[in-house]
């Protein structure tokens, strides 16, 4: 490594003679600065913009307005199947039992009953916590047995009047809200993402006893299939 | 957080009952989305987890005998969960879990390198050489408790680990942390319709497999019943998949050392 220290000399001498051509130097900075700020705009707004797909759920549900009547909080749709498995995104044949026909004059209600609850039509629900095939969830060790409160991870939807846009990955075809809406990837409250880092840190505060003889950590069979 | 203790699930595979059906493998690919190709007679490019081999004594017709011995994954234990596989992968993609007992592939963590497929004494890894895929229609018959895989990455049986994770989950709902014996069994094991197989915690002294096998757990879990045997077990590989015969030259045939003529 000494061609370096031997070259120093030479290249500052050469910039020396180009700084009597002032124009040529300055206007060079500005061309990197530009191409710089070119180059951020693209990576932090053009490209993001692009690989995300933008839809609407098919129906804007209201979660508050349905909270207030039903009884047993989220539980009252989402819930635990007798085999263990947890429900997700209610079907058609819970909305049913009380919307078979209009409650309201509210548009939106009217246009779900007309479209899906008349033809008897399943609401194709985009599921923003879907998480890749490899991932093996249990809600039943989080919720009964971990104690965990749905908003820890889903957030304070259940408080919300509209239902968000749901975002997807165009190359990975996951939902945004798995790598998370801020482009840097900061986090700051614990259901801004759902990536397995997520997973990890909480189950290393949790003290998730750890049977890993790799890692010393979790198995990784506790979350993969 | 309370931890139940520590499992130790193995299997105990009786080849005297065995008839080489190859039910095993059947349900073994059904279960756990195993892909096959239109010709799959080359045994080096294809994928099974379980596979059933065929043994001779080599004597001529009137001492002939023949023996099928299904092969799944040994599950080594290894020194201390340092099974083959799980010391040579580069990537931990492979792990040995002391909860279960069970070595772990993450198919989306391999990058396919094939170390441990070189370090597993037997053959039970497979690579896969091709994307899967399936018949027209046959795509929705999967099992959605098991991760397709996709060309380039090594698979291996994992002793159906979805079922164990299926069963926790009604377990935990019902407030449960320990599952029965009947609560988690592998495909293989209730296929078989001679009922060969048994499956069960070798560390449970009232599950079957602990009553066959009598393993002695401060020696790597050596069999204490003379009728059982593991395969190669002079290389201390540990495996937790035991066979039981009364047969002579299988036991021998399990530690099969290069016949000095």
């Amino acid at each position: 490594m000494e061609e370096p220290k031997s070259s120093a000399p030479s290249s500052r001498s050469e910039s020396e003679t180009d700084e009597k051509g002032d124009g040529a130097g300055a206007a060079i900075i500005l061309f990197f600065i530009l191409g710089l700020a070119a180059s951020l705009l693209v990576g932090w707004i053009a490209f993001p913009a692009l690989l995300y797909s933008e839809k609407r759920q098919p129906v804007d549900f209201n979660h508050a307005l349905h909270n207030e009547i039903v009884d047993h909080g989220c539980a009252s749709c989402h819930f635990f199947r007798e085999d263990g498995s947890f429900s997700g995104a209610p079907k058609l044949a819970q909305c049913i039992e009380c919307h078979r026909e209009a409650n309201s004059d509210d548009p939106e209600e009217i246009r779900f009953v007309e479209e899906y609850v008349k033809p008897g039509r399943e609401v194709p629900w985009l599921v923003y916590a879907r998480q890749p095939d490899c991932v093996f969830f249990s809600h039943a060790a989080h919720v009964r047995m971990g104690g965990i409160d749905c908003a820890v991870c889903h957030g304070p939807i259940g408080e919300s009047t509209s239902l968000k846009p749901y975002q997807v990955n165009r190359i990975t075809g996951y939902s945004r809200d798995i790598w998370g809406w801020n482009i840097a990837g900061i986090k700051r409250n614990t259901w801004d993402r759902m990536k397995m880092d997520d997973c990890a840190e909480c189950h290393a505060q949790a003290r998730v006893p750890g049977g890993s003889v790799q890692t010393q950590k979790d198995g990784c069979f506790v979350c993969h299939k | 957080m309370d931890q139940p203790k520590n499992k130790r699930y193995g299997m105990v595979i009786d080849l005297d009952k065995c008839t080489g059906c190859g039910a095993c493998m059947v349900a073994c690919m059904a279960e756990n989305n195993i892909p096959f190709r239109d010709d799959d007679t080359d045994k080096l490019l294809s994928v099974s987890w379980m596979h059933v081999y065929r043994l001779s004594n080599g004597k001529p017709f009137p001492h002939a005998e023949e023996c099928f011995l299904p092969r799944p994954c040994q599950h080594c234990e290894g020194e201390h969960g340092h099974s083959p596989c799980v010391s040579v992968c580069p990537a931990t993609a492979t792990d040995y879990d002391m909860h279960t007992g069970i070595v772990s592939q993450i198919y989306t963590r391999c990058f396919g390198c094939r170390y441990c497929m070189a370090a597993c004494p037997y053959h039970v890894r497979q690579f896969n050489w091709w994307d899967p895929v399936w018949p027209e229609g046959m795509e929705r018959a999967l099992n959605p408790d098991v991760s397709v895989r996709m060309r380039g990455v090594v698979e291996k049986c994992s002793f159906c680990y979805s079922r164990y994770q299926t069963a926790l989950n009604r377990a935990y709902l019902e407030g449960r942390r320990e599952l029965s014996e009947e609560e988690y069994q592998t495909a293989c094991t209730q296929a078989c319709p001679a009922g060969a197989i048994v499956f069960g915690d070798l560390n449970n002294p009232a599950h079957r497999v602990h009553q066959i096998v009598k393993p002695d757990l401060a020696h790597g879990g050596r069999p204490r019943n003379p009728k059982v045997f593991r395969l190669l077990e002079r290389l201390g590989t540990h495996p937790k998949v035991y066979y039981l015969t009364r047969r002579d030259w299988v036991r021998r045939a399990g530690d099969n050392e290069i016949q000095k003529t």
